[in-house]
């Protein structure tokens, strides 16, 4: 193996004498790129700091043999180790937010690892860094170089994070999972410019992931890790088309399915008279509905100036309708920022409303009247994105089912145990562990236990805000299932809100799609993916990375840089009435003028 | 920025206002006759008539306090009732004394502190961190007087390695710097003791953050990554308390002064309680309220200074 940029031969990773891998071997060519797919825990990211000589100190310990450029790199000095570092094998890490030092200038902290790795310095240093943010593909880089990086949005921090992984030509560069924390248009953008710049370098790529549809775009050869084991390896084609492993199929499963069909024709929305959209759209089919907004509005004040005075309003959510029936599930997608979370919260109170009236099970909620709070709070309950945070690390999960119903008065004594019990075995957890506190449990029993919390209240609704996005695939299977068979048996309504298809695909009836504040299309899921008709629910689906390496390059995703204009919006300013289109028989889309 | 120094400015006058006006209204509570106070019992009623009038005590309290406010403000805290001098310049006179042995050992106290907080961090649970952790504690729990008195006694009366009092009558810069050696010191420890839990806690917290690994994935040696990328990022938590701290150090430097005989507003202080100088003490309450809204706008500014994401409005 001459023409490996690195071997790795049996190589175990323990900490504090437990190890966590458990004899990894492969090697990347130059050039090509090699996926290390698995969930959390299966030790993918620990090989990725055992290759870098970043495991912690004293604490964690590899052993067996990574070679590159000749030398096994865990028998070099910390000297030694600095200098491959960030110069031969590169890093990106997955948190774009937070992995940028925010006291240095963006400029300064890429300056650094060329002055470092490449001895530049002075004014021919100054023009290497502009070279890399050109490359990388930053607007006005003499401006934004002296600039700080909360100044960037996520998808630029990443940007600058690739600028400074490639910008010593490295022959390895380790991407850990860097567009998870990204929107799926920006991941699309972010993993294009990965690629064009790996062909321009002849760098071998180790990229670690637990996306497949990610693994279908970029990798040459893939790599299944669980539990510190290798389950699977073999390359990309050969894995997607014949898994091996049942674990392997159930990932390649997971990902989005309908998205990753090619649109269909585009369709002619018929325009509607009137241009409004009609009752009808959100009174959909037969019974009773249960959730009823009409013209919802929030804005949060921009405030300025040597008093204090509002000088604008940030448009959060604008003028948005929508209703949902009994036992029904509508999906709300859109990007970070599009405001689909604050129409949960509005609903719950927990984000100020400027206008439009909420409906539950027909009854107009009065927010002002206390008795009208609760009965709402009773109907409408939210599970969140965060199991660990959302519950009392000090209250066992039995108290914490309890608590909502003893506080509306529900059930008392041994009825509510009773209840409590019920509800546990509900959710699939042994109610003989009510007494246990959250942090016994895993990610995902501990969002069985939140389910269970707001199914306490009988709820009509349930606002699921991202309530399956930060667990692992697998994982989250099995929670959208419990949640279906829960609808199913309860008849509960879900208002999802989520930027994840996959999972939208599987359990919504009707997905509407928000862009900065707006519902620009709504309609039943299928024909919705099938048949987008408004231009950014294109763009949004053709950025949904594809199911098979077999579909690469047939479809394009639509990357426009072009800004949107900015939500915040001047006093008193007044958004253009809507004009709708039909579709189908319940599939809407705002024509746009 | 500018809008941000206003309002604050702003904020401090109103705070100094009702400082004044607190005042204002201690002595007038305070039982007895100011006249009386000021002439002894002995005095015979012309004169303390007198006086009253000169005083202004005749004067409806609003009268009063509308001239005690607008002559306050102007600098003019009144004369003193002991010496007949103005409060003002008896209390300028000393000034320079105290804001001099209060910044000496603010630095010597940062200078000191924060390498001795990184080097704990870094060393977590070994024997450098045991041993500033041990050293920080017996500074946080001395009196200020304590420490002082001892290292009086170790430093200038058994060593002879430094004047017992620090006179301020210094004619040479060399004399000068040793008159305040030991006082600094007894200051500057405290100071350290605050200054290295902060750093060292601060530290930790950072080190475990993202951007310090990709610091380290880029080649930087650990120990730059621990004095630019990762103390950079300290700064602001320290920064508070050396703000937080100043205004307790301006008190202990009262009792420091005290014991060292060095003249400032401590030995100031003191002779104005014991000869119960009423002007004098409200004087020297304004002043010390200055020096905190002063030291906290300071803070403040310095914050925008270490943290590019801190923006004034």
């Amino acid at each position: 193996m001459t023409d490996a940029a690195i071997s790795v031969r049996d190589l175990r990773v323990s900490f504090s004498g437990k190890e966590v891998v458990h004899g990894l071997s492969f090697d990347i060519p130059r050039g090509g790129t090699l996926a290390l797919v698995g969930e959390s825990g299966s030790g993918k990211s620990v090989t990725s700091l055992a290759i870098m000589g970043l495991l912690p100190q004293g604490i964690g310990r590899a052993t067996g043999e990574i070679l590159f450029g000749g030398r096994n790199l865990l028998g070099l000095s910390e000297r030694d180790m600095c200098r491959i570092r960030g110069g031969e094998i590169s890093m990106i890490f997955q948190e774009p937010m937070t992995s940028l030092n925010p006291v240095q200038r963006v400029g300064d902290q890429l300056a650094e690892v060329i002055r470092l790795h490449r001895g530049l310095s002075g004014a021919e240093l100054e023009e290497a860094v502009l070279e890399m943010m050109r490359k990388v593909r930053i607007p006005a880089p003499e401006k934004r170089l002296r600039q700080y990086p909360h100044t960037f949005s996520g998808g630029m921090r990443q940007r600058i994070m690739i600028a400074m992984a490639l910008a010593c030509s490295p022959s390895l560069i380790i991407a850990d999972e860097p567009t998870t924390a990204l929107d799926v248009t920006v991941q699309a953008q972010t993993l294009q410019l990965l690629k064009d710049l790996q062909q321009e370098t002849g760098a071998a790529v180790l990229f670690i992931t637990h996306d497949m549809g990610v693994v279908a775009e970029v990798a040459d050869e893939v790599l299944v890790m669980r539990h510190g084991k290798v389950i699977e390896h073999g390359a990309v084609h050969d894995v997607f088309s014949n898994p091996r492993d049942p674990y392997t199929a159930d990932l390649i499963r997971a990902a989005p399915t309908l998205a990753g069909a090619r649109p269909e024709a585009r369709p002619a929305p018929e325009p509607l008279p009137g241009g409004a959209l009609p009752a009808a759209a959100e009174a959909c089919g037969a019974g009773a509905t249960v959730l009823e907004v009409r013209d919802l509005k929030v804005r949060f004040p921009v405030h300025g100036g040597l008093l204090g005075r509002v000088q604008g309003n940030v448009h959060a959510v604008e003028k948005v309708s929508l209703s949902i029936a009994r036992g029904e599930t509508l999906g709300l997608v859109g990007e970070s920022g599009s405001g689909k979370s604050t129409i949960g919260k509005a609903i719950i109170d927990l984000a100020p409303r400027q206008g439009g009236e909420i409906r539950v099970a027909g009854q107009r909620i009065d927010y002002r009247d206390k008795a009208s709070l609760a009965a709402m709070r009773r109907k409408v309950q939210m599970i969140f994105q965060d199991p660990y945070g959302s519950l009392d690390a000090r209250q066992s999960v039995g108290s914490a089912i309890l608590e909502p119903m003893l506080v509306h008065g529900l059930a008392k004594g041994a009825e509510a145990q009773e209840r409590m019990a019920w509800l546990m075995e509900k959710v699939g957890l042994d109610p003989a562990r009510a007494g246990s506190l959250p942090h016994e449990f895993s990610g995902g029993q501990r969002q069985r236990i939140c389910i269970a919390r707001a199914l306490a209240m009988e709820p009509e609704l349930i606002i699921a805000d991202e309530a399956v996005s930060a667990l692992d695939v697998s994982i989250k299977g099995q929670i959208i299932d419990l949640m279906i068979g829960l609808q199913e048996e309860l008849g509960v309504s879900y208002l999802f809100v989520s930027h994840d298809m996959s999972a939208v695909e599987r359990i919504c009836d009707r997905v509407a799609v928000m862009y900065f504040g707006e519902i620009v299309e709504i309609g039943p899921t299928p024909e919705v993916i099938r048949q987008p008709g408004h231009p950014y629910t294109r763009r949004l689906l053709s950025a949904i990375p594809i199911t098979h390496p077999d579909q690469r390059g047939s479809r394009r995703p639509i990357l426009t840089e072009d800004k949107p204009s900015s939500p915040i919006k001047p006093v008193g300013f007044q958004s253009p009435p809507a004009q709708w289109g039909r579709l189908g028989s319940d599939h809407f889309v705002r024509c746009e003028a | 920025m500018l809008t941000f120094i206003l309002k604050r400015l702003g904020f401090a006058l109103i705070t100094l206002i009702c400082v004044l006006t607190l005042v204002f209204l201690v002595v007038r509570i305070l039982p007895g006759d100011p006249a009386l106070v000021i002439l002894g019992d002995q005095a015979s009623p012309d004169s303390v008539a007198a006086l009253r009038d000169r005083l202004g005590l005749n004067d409806p309290i609003l009268v009063q306090y509308a001239s005690f406010l607008g002559r306050a403000l102007q600098g003019d805290l009144g004369n003193s009732m002991v010496t007949g001098r103005p409060v003002t310049s008896e209390i300028l006179n000393v000034l320079p004394y105290t804001l001099e042995l209060t910044f000496a050992a603010l630095v010597l106290g940062t200078v000191l502190g924060v390498p001795a907080g990184v080097w704990a961090a870094v060393r977590r649970n070994r024997i450098p961190d045991y041993l500033m952790r041990l050293v920080s504690l017996i500074g946080l729990s001395l009196p200020a007087f304590v420490a002082a008195i001892i290292l009086m006694m170790v430093f200038a009366i058994h060593f002879g390695w430094f004047p017992v009092i620090s006179a301020g009558n210094a004619e040479t810069l060399t004399e000068r710097l040793r008159q305040m050696a030991l006082p600094t010191l007894a200051l500057a420890l405290i100071m350290m003791a605050y200054i290295t839990r902060v750093t060292r806690s601060a530290m930790l917290e950072v080190l475990s953050q993202d951007f310090v690994r990709t610091a380290r994935a880029k080649g930087v040696s650990p120990s730059r990554v621990v004095w630019t990328h990762a103390l950079g990022n300290c700064l602001i938590p320290i920064t508070t308390v050396v703000g937080l701290y100043l205004g307790i150090l301006i008190g202990n430097s009262v009792l420091t002064e005290i014991v060292f005989s060095r003249p400032g507003l401590g030995k100031l202080i003191l002779t104005a309680l014991t000869q119960r100088d009423y002007t004098l003490l409200q004087g020297m309450i304004v002043v010390y309220t200055l020096m905190v809204v002063v030291v906290n706008l300071a803070t403040d500014l310095t914050y925008g200074l270490l943290d590019p994401r801190i923006q004034y409005k």
